[in-house]
């Protein structure tokens, strides 16, 4: 048996590095208006629907995505720069990104042709935010327990229910949710879920604020009590959610926001540490630069796949595996190589501020948007040991 | 893969697969398979790959190459391919041509000098020298004035007996005044480095490889061994554990070819080019460190007999990390190079690859 495992040594074409510079002066002119501070991190998680606009109005929202729908058409190795450089500068594109990274591609796969044209252009222009409605109290890797209905009604449906840890709920205009329409079979326990997109202004949906141990406000608790979703709402087969999740995970997986969440760290170690490091400290960062190298090159190459039309399930979750251990890992590998720093060096003060952000939401790295565990069962199961 | 990288590297699997079965040659109560397989591999060209046609050679490309480096490393074979291609490399880049037999290069520690004496001959030590006790000859790279390139008999050195982990020949290598062959100065912009470098994705590649072949043994292992009343590979803490494996296998696959991709493409050994294989080495040898381990742990005490060939493969991996430098020296340098560059310059680094 092998694995069959590909990686190929895919690099970003010519033109991405246009756009690359593009991004950059944007960013720069970004900061320099005051929008946001790329050595202050929590910039990344928050939300800002002017400079979405603006990220929109340059045609960095919905790059892959036809032009009749707002989109750009261009490939998925210029959205990976894009993406990668905002994710990088700690830009502020909470607001958008959901939607760009996985709501929009359901949307196109899954919705009326009416009900795309309506959201679609909307995305794309920078102007919607999108949550997604998947685990709940008594559901959270096990999808397929979940047990918020949506019942039949005249001319659509009612859901009663509850979601939870849902990221931007309070800020979203929609939500792509998973309702249970009939009970799990004897022979497909994955059976009887269906997606829905739903209206977060419905009458019936209340959003309760859920604090985390960071102190900031991006989870939630979503009541459903009697929200009704009309028919066109309904995103792809009844009852047959299971069959449409799977391609979707590997663009949710491999992207370099899930390797590059704590890289600002890394950078204020690098200036905390001057030119002529010692040697320990030397060594430490080496080692680190090469598992940042080798990390990117696999996402790039996944990402390469993606555009080719494949569907690298396993190599996707491989990326996400050692990408969010590794930046899980990376702050207290910082501390580690900052250790001797003598106690004026310039810019400790900065790494310090930093790292201490690091350090408190590092556990949820490995946690959010499948678990390792999660992973590392997908990736047993595409090994065939499962 | 290109196409013709496709043809080498089936060449290359095809003589592997006839004349160097691991579990045959594990058996094997003597070193007589060795003969047909090597003469095999001259036969096809794949031992002077590197060496233009002009010089004797196949003129393979440096990316077909690497393909059959990848090969040698899925089959842990241990004979001095990768060497004698090094070798072949080496001199050609100075426009010697290479003698026919078995070759190896020094230094192959990056710490270690080799000088040219105002008379001619050379001088230095070489520690850690794969298969040079099998060598006739000896390609080197020399410091001088300038840095030169030569050709040496092995039997103008002196040569101490040594055995790396996996039992291959490895050697510490005097010269002491050193007449050379053939000696001629080496291109612009070439050095020891120079040749690290290659050394070094050479062995990324074959670690790769390597990797591979043991992931591939473990999921068969873990598939039809049973306890418990059930193949083992269905308990979870196993299934982790290959899953683990799995992901450190893709790193080194992914570091190697992305290295042999950008060296093969390379004009000259530039930043980038040194960022791609420091990575490589590192990346690799930590894998061969990690992946070795889980391998092992999957296999139980099977594993662990001279009988079961899994250590044909695990013994080369932990023994390559410390061939043209480890992690160690490539960490240092690479992370004295991006201290140098400073933080501002660190991101345009990664993101140039």
């Amino acid at each position: 048996m092998t694995a069959n495992l590909r990686f190929d040594p895919i690099r970003l074409p010519p033109e991405c590095e246009m756009l690359r510079r593009e991004v950059r002066a944007f960013i720069a002119a970004e900061v320099a208006a005051g929008t946001f501070d790329p050595n202050q991190p929590r910039y990344g998680d928050l939300h800002d629907r002017a400079f979405s606009r603006r990220v929109g109005a340059r045609g960095w929202i919905g790059m892959t995505w036809p032009k009749k729908y707002g989109g750009h058409e261009r490939s998925f190795l210029e959205r990976y720069v894009v993406t990668e450089e905002f994710r990088v500068a700690n830009a502020p594109v909470r607001l958008h990104f959901v939607a760009d990274r996985q709501s929009g591609p359901i949307l196109l796969k899954f919705a009326p042709e009416h009900v795309r044209m309506d959201i679609l252009p909307r995305i794309c222009r920078g102007e919607l935010c999108f949550v997604i409605g998947m685990s709940e109290p008594g559901s959270g890797s096990d999808l397929f327990a979940a047990k918020t209905r949506a019942t039949k009604t005249n001319g659509g449906w009612l859901i009663n229910g509850s979601k939870i840890w849902t990221s931007n709920a309070h800020i979203a205009d929609y939500m792509i949710g998973l309702f249970r329409t009939s009970p799990p079979t004897n022979e497909n326990r994955r059976h009887g879920l269906t997606q829905f997109l739903v209206d977060m202004k419905t009458r019936g949906i209340k959003v309760n604020p859920i604090y985390q141990m960071t102190g900031e406000h991006d989870f939630n608790e979503v009541i459903f009590e009697d929200a009704f979703m009309p028919e066109d709402h309904v995103l792809g087969e009844i009852d047959g959610a299971w069959k449409q999740a799977t391609s979707e995970l590997a663009y949710e997986r491999s992207g370099p926001e899930r390797f590059l969440e704590t890289l600002y760290v890394l950078i204020a170690l690098v200036r905390a540490l001057g030119p002529k490091p010692d040697l320990r400290s030397a060594e430490g960062l080496g080692r680190l630069v090469a598992q940042l190298h080798t990390l990117r090159r696999m996402s790039v190459s996944v990402s390469g796949m993606l555009q080719a039309g494949e569907e690298p399930v396993v190599e996707g979750s491989i990326v996400k595996d050692l990408g969010t251990v590794w930046e899980r890992r990376l702050p207290a590998r910082v501390r580690e190589l900052a250790a001797f720093l003598e106690p004026e060096t310039t810019n400790r003060a900065s790494l310090e501020e930093q790292l201490a952000f690091a350090t408190m939401i590092a556990p949820k790295l490995t946690i959010q948007g499948g678990t390792t565990e999660v992973l590392r069962g997908i990736i047993a199961r595409g090994l065939g040991l499962r | 893969m290109s196409e013709s990288g496709n043809i080498v590297a089936g060449t290359a699997a095809r003589i592997f697969a006839d004349l160097a079965d691991p579990q045959t040659i594990n058996r094997a109560e003597n070193e007589r398979w060795k003969v047909p397989l090597w003469q095999a591999l001259v036969d096809a060209g794949l031992t002077l790959a590197w060496v233009p046609e002009r010089h004797g050679g196949s003129g393979a490309s440096v990316a077909e190459g690497f393909e059959i480096l990848g090969v040698a490393g899925r089959f842990a074979a241990p004979v001095p391919l990768a060497e004698t291609m090094l070798a072949g490399w080496l001199l050609s880049c100075a426009g010697i041509v290479s003698p026919a037999g078995v070759m190896t290069v020094a230094p192959a520690r990056p710490r270690d000098r080799i000088v040219l004496e105002p008379d001619g001959t050379l001088s230095g030590c070489a520690h850690g020298v794969p298969f040079a006790q099998d060598a006739p000859h000896l390609a080197v790279v020399a410091h001088g004035a300038a840095p030169s390139i030569a050709l040496v008999e092995t039997s103008a050195c002196r040569v101490a007996d040594g055995r790396s982990l996996a039992g291959d020949a490895l050697n510490v290598v005097t010269l002491d005044r050193a007449t050379p062959i053939h000696i001629a100065p080496a291109p612009a912009e070439f050095d020891q480095t120079s040749l690290m470098l290659m050394g070094a994705v050479a062995r990324s590649v074959e670690t790769a490889g390597a990797l591979e072949a043991i992931l591939a043994l473990t999921l068969r292992y873990a598939n039809e061994r049973i306890a418990f009343e059930r193949p083992i590979a269905k308990f979870q803490a196993v299934q982790h554990n290959i899953a683990r494996l799995a992901g450190e296998v893709a790193a080194a696959m992914t570091a190697a070819g992305s290295a042999a991709d950008a060296i093969a493409h390379a004009d000259i050994f530039d930043e980038a080019i040194f960022l791609e294989t420091a990575a490589a080495k590192i990346r690799s040898a930590e894998a061969a460190e990690e992946g070795a381990a889980i391998a092992h742990q999957v296999h139980g005490a099977i594993g662990f007999t001279k009988e079961h060939i899994l250590h044909r493969f695990t013994l080369r991996l932990l023994a390559w990390r410390d061939d043209f430098g480890d992690e160690s020296h490539w960490a240092t340098a690479l992370g004295n190079r991006v201290a140098a560059r400073g933080a501002d310059e660190f991101w345009p680094l990664v993101a140039s690859r």
